[in-house]
């Protein structure tokens, strides 16, 4: 059984899944940077006590799930969302959605994804894709990251959907529960209200570790990497910042050339100069964020690592922080025509 | 970035699928093109691995001297930490912390041996004598 499903790449596997399934649901206009703008995807955080893999704890991006929630509530299309005990119930239920003609998103783990090469096997659990059929014991996949579409044998779905640890998926499913048409009119109090809330996630979070704050934050702490950790360690951390930000998912430079991409599309329904402005803001904050990436690379890889160099490296976040800060603060001032 | 600094330096993924960024055209206008990887990253995946392996030899050596228990080493070896090793042993977290001294790894019944051998995926032989 093969359902009539369009397989398409994208950047990151969350708004890939939240693309494709809106779109086999009729809603034509929506695009990957539209479904990341919508869910408020772009974010900060460095969370200090808590260590991923041995490094520090970072993201660029909002809470795993989120940003199908909040695409799917903006739109006004009732979500299914689905966890699971037992792992038969998980492949019954599967099915039966399968059966009904519905492809479904599932959250998975990487570790015991066979089609990722070894050296991006982590245990990490907020992966994203969509089965859209069964043929024999294969379960027909579209993982949006990848340029085709794949499959995996019945253990091995099941075994990447009941990986266990941190963010454990639990067999989690999800799908939209309507199939309707979506108006423009919508669209546009839908990227109006996915933009204030991202100002709201990036400027008003109190405490110092999200938003723009966070990012100073973090800029703080690497001056202090080098005397604390030693050279080794800090190296390590650095490497681990630069996987969060470029690793596949993100567009390159940590999202922020997704936002961009989404403030121009944005354009298209409400016609005002500002967004233009604001997203080649948001270009050069990415490819500042690259630069340090650079910068860090450089350290990590033992060319250069003096402390002059994570000044460097702290300046170019500073430099990020700032543009960020004034893009969002521009971006709360638009004014919306009713 | 510009559409034409869009980094095309093979890495492992890169192999198997390009990845999409999103870059801007000549005219500043956003659109996506396929990258084969970068090697700022590729590297900084290098440098994961290569703490992986350095905990590995590490967890092998203390096991040698008989301060750990061969649990350790299977740990780091598949990538795991405590917490992911109780979840998918069905053990509590203390019990896993227990496991891991090397005179109470001595004294475990097949059975729990057994438990930890299916999720490293070695036999209990193998487990005993780190010999995978």
């Amino acid at each position: 059984m093969k359902l009539d499903f369009q397989h398409t790449q994208a950047a990151h596997c969350e708004n890939g899944v939240t693309t494709s399934l809106l779109r086999h649901h009729g809603v034509n206009q929506i695009t990957e940077p539209l479904a990341f703008g919508i869910g408020s995807g772009l974010f900060f955080i460095y969370i200090p006590f808590m260590k991923i893999n041995n490094g520090p704890a970072i993201a660029f991006r909002t809470q795993p799930g989120l940003i199908f929630k909040r695409t799917c509530r903006a739109l006004d299309i009732p979500v299914e969302r689905k966890k699971f005990r037992s792992e038969k119930e998980a492949e019954h239920i599967l099915m039966e959605c399968l059966e009904a003609g519905q492809p479904v998103g599932c959250q998975v783990g990487v570790y015991y994804l066979t089609y990722f090469p070894k050296e991006y096997r982590f245990h990490f659990n907020a992966h994203n894709l969509i089965v859209y059929g069964k043929e024999e014991d294969h379960y027909l996949i579209s993982d949006p990251v990848m340029e085709m579409a794949t499959s995996l044998s019945s253990y091995e779905l099941q075994r990447v959907r009941f990986a266990k640890g941190a963010f454990a998926p639990r067999g989690q499913l999800y799908y939209p529960k309507e199939k309707h048409a979506v108006t423009n009119e919508q669209m546009k109090q839908a990227i109006r209200s996915g933009i204030k809330r991202n100002v709201r996630d990036m400027l008003h979070i109190p405490g110092p570790i999200a938003g723009v704050s966070g990012i100073r934050f973090t800029a703080k702490r690497i001056r202090h990497w080098r005397d604390k950790l030693g050279p080794q360690k800090a190296g390590s951390y650095l490497a681990q910042l630069v996987r969060m930000q470029e690793e596949i998912g993100t567009g390159g430079g940590g999202f922020r050339f997704i936002y961009g991409a989404f403030l121009q599309e944005a354009y298209a329904y409400h016609p005002l100069q500002e967004l233009i402005d604001i997203s080649s803001r948001f270009t050069r904050s990415g490819d500042i964020w690259r630069s340090a990436a650079v910068q860090a690379a450089g350290i990590y890889k033992g060319r250069i690592g003096s402390q002059a160099d994570f000044n460097v490296m702290s300046d170019y976040l500073y430099a990020a922080a700032d543009i960020e800060k004034q893009a969002f603060q521009a971006l709360s001032k638009i004014k919306w025509p009713a | 970035m510009k559409k034409e600094e869009i980094p095309q330096d093979l890495g492992a993924l890169g192999k198997i699928t390009g990845e999409v960024c999103y870059a801007v055209d000549e005219s500043g206008k956003y659109t996506t093109a396929l990258s084969n990887g970068w090697e700022v990253k590729s590297s900084a995946l290098e440098v994961a691995w290569k703490d992986v392996e350095q905990r590995i030899v590490a967890a092998r050596e203390k096991v040698n001297k008989q301060q750990a228990s061969p649990v350790l080493y299977f740990m780091e070896l598949r990538v795991m930490d405590i917490t992911i090793v109780a979840a998918y042993t069905g053990f509590w977290k203390w019990q896993v912390k227990k496991h891991l001294k090397f005179a109470v790894f001595q004294k475990l019944p097949e059975s729990k041996l057994a438990k930890y051998a299916a999720l490293f995926e070695v036999s209990v032989e193998e487990l005993k004598t780190m010999s995978a």
